[in-house]
């Protein structure tokens, strides 16, 4: 008896947990559908009257939301890709690669997590002016092709690499870069993945830096262009939703897709070393 | 690229390790360890808008942007409002997360994955357009929230206009936001709790608070301090929510310091004085961590 | 460094990760090599090498080597000759897919401005100007059919920063919108084009046709740098039954009316109502008095404040006398909770306030409260007093490709019949008194005070300081206002303090620089 009023309170608690976490989620996706000023109606509404796609169609049409999406998913992979590639080298080399201030190096990079990144943007953003990379994508992306907390995620993995696989190899004559082409690599698949999914994300996610440097509204970003359309359309609240729920859809996607990667790059020990 | 592929036999040897680790290396000294250096630099000028236009107008002020900063109202005030949600919005996030950690990985719940799932989705959402909902739910006619206040007989509140409740209303966003981050990192802790001792404790007696006061939170405190640390940097860093809801209003009551950075900086052009913001607040962080990890 | 791109915006992780051994899975997929792939025009350019001819001979032998050793690991390193080429394979398609990309990038980017015979205009409108100029751009482009126009909507919460950023990052438009009070932030930049010349040239625009104290703003060292489009000025709004029944039938046209008018006011009035609201994180009240008593609030070409000079000492008097005496609530606008219900409620007579209210107030008034507007008393009888000139001119980019294009485009929008269109879409007013119709602006009651006001504004301080000075003022206000300092305390505080901000100005003008005032 005293098990079912445990269990009754519990899945309780949960369902309320899960309603307000998810009630503003969910009063999002169903004000885009509804038709104009019926969000702001007082009684509210919390089912459309009538189901319809006109902001999601002024969105794609007027406001020019695809092309936001595209320059999205445009910085979102190539960050993603050529971090992959930054980082899994690196984090290899730190793992199993011998040379001379190996451990003092990472030391100082680690110590690296604690700096803001705000710090570093003011001058970044002069020096990317010197370099004429602002207002273009690649003033986005070479900021983020690599960081400290990539290379840190791939070489806890890379250092189960056994050392008896890459001797072997070497003993072959294969090359650095095959061996880490064609085994490491290989090797350090789900926490490619799991760096993939964090980066892709983050990049999607990013607000401030693409918010300074990118002046061109044709380049911007979702998140980007939807701030901007919330300085002029603040009264139109189904649009905003439509807007809102156009920016996260992807990354929810994604997100729900590989879930298993995220979380377990999360989770597994919260350590510090 | 490729290049690397050969190097072990080429004469000139360089160690394989420095050429993988160049690349990254490279961009992140040039990318963030050298802006931070200039950030050091630049705190020390007055670079304004007049720098701006011409090289020559930009002089050395050695602590000159340090000490108008301790002088600054503004500044003091950005200051207690960070330190304002730093202090009830990390402790109430973290308690939320620990909650729904110990909801989620108790004992006699099932689908534990789908409530996992369901609590981290806010955390992977866009931050920008979360905020641009919440602002709406903080609407004080026709938001959710005050209706939902109003059935309960509570008057309308102005959320976001109201200075009282402005700071208020951005932590409650913020834990609403981040709680699943940390609740994943608590189901990991506690799960690595061996079950044996809930058992010894239940054979001794011990009732379900009891269990949690002298088994569990002693297991989870490296965890706490983890998990308070990551929190801790990530809110002084608050920015994308007032930035979004209130532009730092009303009245300077949700100015943060990141804010206040970023106003004087890239709007005002004032980015000497931005970067001493900046270098300050880094010195804050960091002598706040070193706190905690030496109480531990 | 880029942490916050790896994870969610307000957190960052300081995390060791310990993943469980892998799964490498056994794929047993058939193998899709391919060859190179060679690309035309932009894939030349970011061609990537396929993995496995660029070192292909030697896996074999790698993998028959492999295949001897007991690695003990479950799922690791056996690897066979089929699941290497279908790793390649894999690896090769996604290598397809970001090369696929990047050309698209490349080409997306690289297509973005495309040589043709048509000039485009780039044109940044701030506000709801930018969505309501759009519906005129079509007329345009028929009268002048070489030129196409493109305009950027920027918010204004945005615009001063989104400015700055584009003239740092060489992203400047043709043509911008601009606020009256930037204008010599941009002169300092060398940002802007003088347009005198083109001015005189135009048969179009006719330099006394604007409101002069308007024009003043744009005109820096006797160089007029940008052309007003609408214009803006702050007067008093009041409720017309409530001043009538303390006595005043005709709004009070000088200060001692005023204040008058506003002592008759609160003996009727109920506790915890007053005469006026003047919001104290506002500066314009208290500039405007200083104006009218003819301060000049800084002095030596604006290098220093001359905020302890009679004039500004009597109008910050008379301006903390309105709140000690109880004539203004000690009330910052946000606290207001509801300006438009409190007005209706008779709560306050006198707001001070610009043309963006006229809409609000018919919009969100009931129909019974009847209000009105009126310019400026003055200090003595000088009716009406000044006021500031505000508003948002147009200017052109010093570093334009196509000026003359640009010109055309200014000009249109400065034709008197498009200020009309623009008044009619938005409300906003006519910077030219040719555009006040009977049928426009001039018919509309509660705007004739507007047209009597603008014939009497003077400029702010031009330099790029004026907002920090602002600011300034006003917290030295309000700590007078509050009682925390006396007025003597605030003015030598206010003094000190803009003098230190004005340091820098004049260590610029000592070597000799050129610089806006």
């Amino acid at each position: 008896m005293k098990r079912i009023l445990t269990v009754t309170g519990l899945y309780a608690l949960l369902g309320i947990g899960v309603v307000l976490t998810l009630s503003p989620l969910a009063w999002m996706v169903s004000a885009s559908f509804m038709p104009t000023g019926e969000a702001t109606a007082v009684p509210p509404r919390l089912l459309p009257s009538r189901f319809t796609l006109d902001h999601y169609r002024d969105l794609v049409t007027r406001m020019n939301l695809v092309r936001h999406a595209l320059s999205s998913t445009l910085l979102a992979s190539a960050t993603t890709a050529i971090s992959l590639l930054l980082n899994s080298m690196a984090g290899y080399a730190f793992a199993k690669l011998r040379f001379p201030g190996r451990e003092r190096l990472f030391g100082a990079l680690l110590a690296a997590l604690v700096i803001p990144a705000q710090v570093s943007m003011l001058p970044l953003f002069l020096m990317l002016k010197q370099l004429g990379l602002v207002n273009t994508y690649w003033g986005v992306i070479i900021p983020g092709m690599a960081s400290v907390f990539g290379i840190f995620l791939v070489r806890q993995f890379a250092l189960s690499i056994p050392e008896s696989l890459l001797d072997a190899a070497r003993i072959d004559g294969a090359g650095e870069f095959r061996i880490y082409w064609s085994l490491v690599l290989p090797f350090c698949r789900p926490v490619l993945v799991t760096l993939a999914v964090f980066t892709f994300l983050g990049t999607w996610n990013d607000f401030l830096w693409p918010l300074i440097v990118l002046a061109d509204d044709d380049l911007y970003t979702l998140p980007v262009a939807l701030a901007n359309l919330l300085g002029e359309h603040v009264q139109d609240t189904e649009l905003m939703m439509a807007g809102s729920v156009l920016t996260m859809l992807p990354v929810l996607g994604l997100f729900v897709a590989l879930q298993r990667y995220y979380i377990a790059g999360i989770m597994g020990g919260a350590l510090k070393e | 690229m490729t290049a690397a592929a050969e190097r072990s036999s080429a004469p000139f040897r360089v160690s394989p390790g420095i050429a993988f680790v160049a690349p990254a290396l490279c961009a992140i000294v040039t990318f963030f360890f050298l802006p931070v250096a200039g950030a050091v630099l630049l705190s020390f000028t007055d670079f304004d808008i007049y720098a701006v236009a011409s090289w020559r107008n930009l002089r050395f002020i050695a602590f000159g942007n340090y000490s108008r900063l301790l002088r600054d109202p503004l500044f003091w005030i950005a200051l207690e409002n960070t330190l304002y949600f730093v202090a009830v919005g990390a402790p109430l996030s973290m308690g939320v997360s620990l909650g729904a950690a110990l909801l989620v990985n108790a004992r006699l719940v099932r689908f534990k994955g789908v409530f996992r799932t369901l609590f981290f989705l806010p955390v992977v959402t866009t931050l920008v357009a979360v905020a641009v909902v919440w602002r709406y739910v903080y609407h004080p006619r026709f938001g959710l929230l005050n209706q939902g206040l109003g059935l309960l007989g509570v008057g309308p509140i102005d959320w976001l206009g109201d200075p009282r409740w402005a700071m208020p209303s951005i932590i409650l966003m913020a834990a609403w936001k981040n709680f699943g981050f940390n609740m994943i990192v608590f189901i990991a802790a506690l799960q690595s709790v061996p079950e044996s001792l809930y058992e010894a404790a239940r054979l001794d007696g011990a009732s379900f608070p009891q269990q949690f006061r002298h088994v569990t939170l002693p297991l989870l405190a490296p965890t706490f301090l983890f998990v308070s640390v990551i929190t801790l940097i990530g809110y002084f860093q608050l920015f994308a929510e007032p930035y979004v809801m209130t532009q730092g209003g009303p009245a300077n009551r949700t100015l943060s310091i990141v804010l206040l950075m970023y106003e004087q900086g890239f709007r005002w052009w004032n980015m000497g004085y931005a970067a001493a913001v900046a270098f300050v607040l880094f010195v804050i962080i960091l002598c706040l961590t070193l706190v905690q990890t030496r109480l531990r | 460094m880029r942490r916050r791109a790896l994870l969610p915006e307000s957190l960052q992780i300081v995390a060791v990760i310990r993943l469980p051994v892998s799964e490498n899975r056994r794929s047993g997929r058939r193998i899709h090599t391919s060859d190179r792939r060679r690309g035309r025009g932009f894939l030349w350019a970011i061609w990537i090498p396929h993995p496995r001819s660029a070192f292909g001979r030697g896996s074999n032998a790698l993998a028959s080597k492999k295949r001897s050793i007991d690695l003990g690991f479950e799922g690791v390193g056996e690897v066979r000759r089929e699941e290497a080429e279908t790793r390649f394979a894999r690896d090769s398609r996604a290598w397809r897919r970001i090369l696929a990309l990047a050309s698209l990038a490349a080409l997306t980017v690289g297509c973005r401005s495309k040589p043709s015979a048509t000039t485009v205009v780039e044109f940044w409108a701030l506000g709801r100007e930018g969505e309501v100029v759009q519906r005129m751009i079509p007329d345009f482009e028929r009268r002048h059919p070489g030129i196409r126009l493109r305009v950027q909507q920027i918010p204004w919460s945005a615009a001063h920063e989104k400015l700055l950023t584009a003239y740092v990052g060489e992203a400047m438009p043709d043509v911008f919108q601009v606020g009256n009070t930037w204008i010599p932030e941009f002169v300092a930049l060398n940002a802007i084009e003088p347009l005198d010349q083109r001015m005189q040239s135009s048969t179009v625009i006719a330099v006394a046709d604007y409101f002069p104290g308007i024009l003043d703003t744009s005109v820096i060292e006797r160089a007029t740098y940008g052309l007003p489009w609408y214009v803006d000025t702050r007067l008093l709004f009041y409720r017309s039954d409530l001043l009538e029944r303390a006595g005043y039938p005709a709004p009070p046209r000088d200060w001692r009316a005023w204040v008058d008018a506003m002592t008759r006011v609160k003996e009727r009035a109920a506790p915890g109502d007053f005469p006026t609201l003047l919001p104290v994180n506002e500066w314009q009240p208290l500039v405007i008095l200083a104006l009218q008593l003819g301060a000049d609030l800084l002095r030596e070409r604006d290098t220093y404040g001359d905020f302890e000079s009679a004039a500004f000492r009597a109008a910050f008097t008379f301006y903390v006398d309105l709140f000690r005496r109880g004539l203004a609530p000690l009330a910052t606008q946000t606290q207001v909770a509801n300006l438009y219900q409190d007005f209706a409620r008779g709560a306050f007579v006198f707001y001070v306030s610009g043309p963006w209210n006229i809409g609000e107030f018919r919009e969100r008034l009931p129909a019974s409260v009847t209000w009105a507007t009126a310019p400026w008393p003055a200090p003595d009888q000088r009716y009406p007093g000044v006021s500031l000139a505000g508003g948002a001119s147009l200017a052109m980019f010093r570093g334009s490709p196509r000026k003359d294009a640009a010109w055309q485009w200014l000009e249109y929008l400065s034709e008197p019949a498009q200020q009309i269109a623009l008044y009619r879409l938005t409300g906003d007013l006519p910077s030219r008194k040719s555009a006040w119709t009977e049928e426009g602006p001039a018919g509309d009651e509660q705007t004739r005070a507007f047209r009597i006001q603008l014939d009497h504004v003077r400029p702010t301080p031009k330099i790029p300081e004026w907002e920090r000075i602002a600011d300034e003022i006003t917290r030295h206000a309000e700590a007078a206002i509050r009682g925390q300092v006396t007025i003597d305390e605030a003015l030598a505080a206010l003094d000190r303090n803009v003098d230190a901000m004005l340091e820098k100005r004049r260590w610029l003008i000592e070597r000799g620089e050129r610089l806006p005032s």
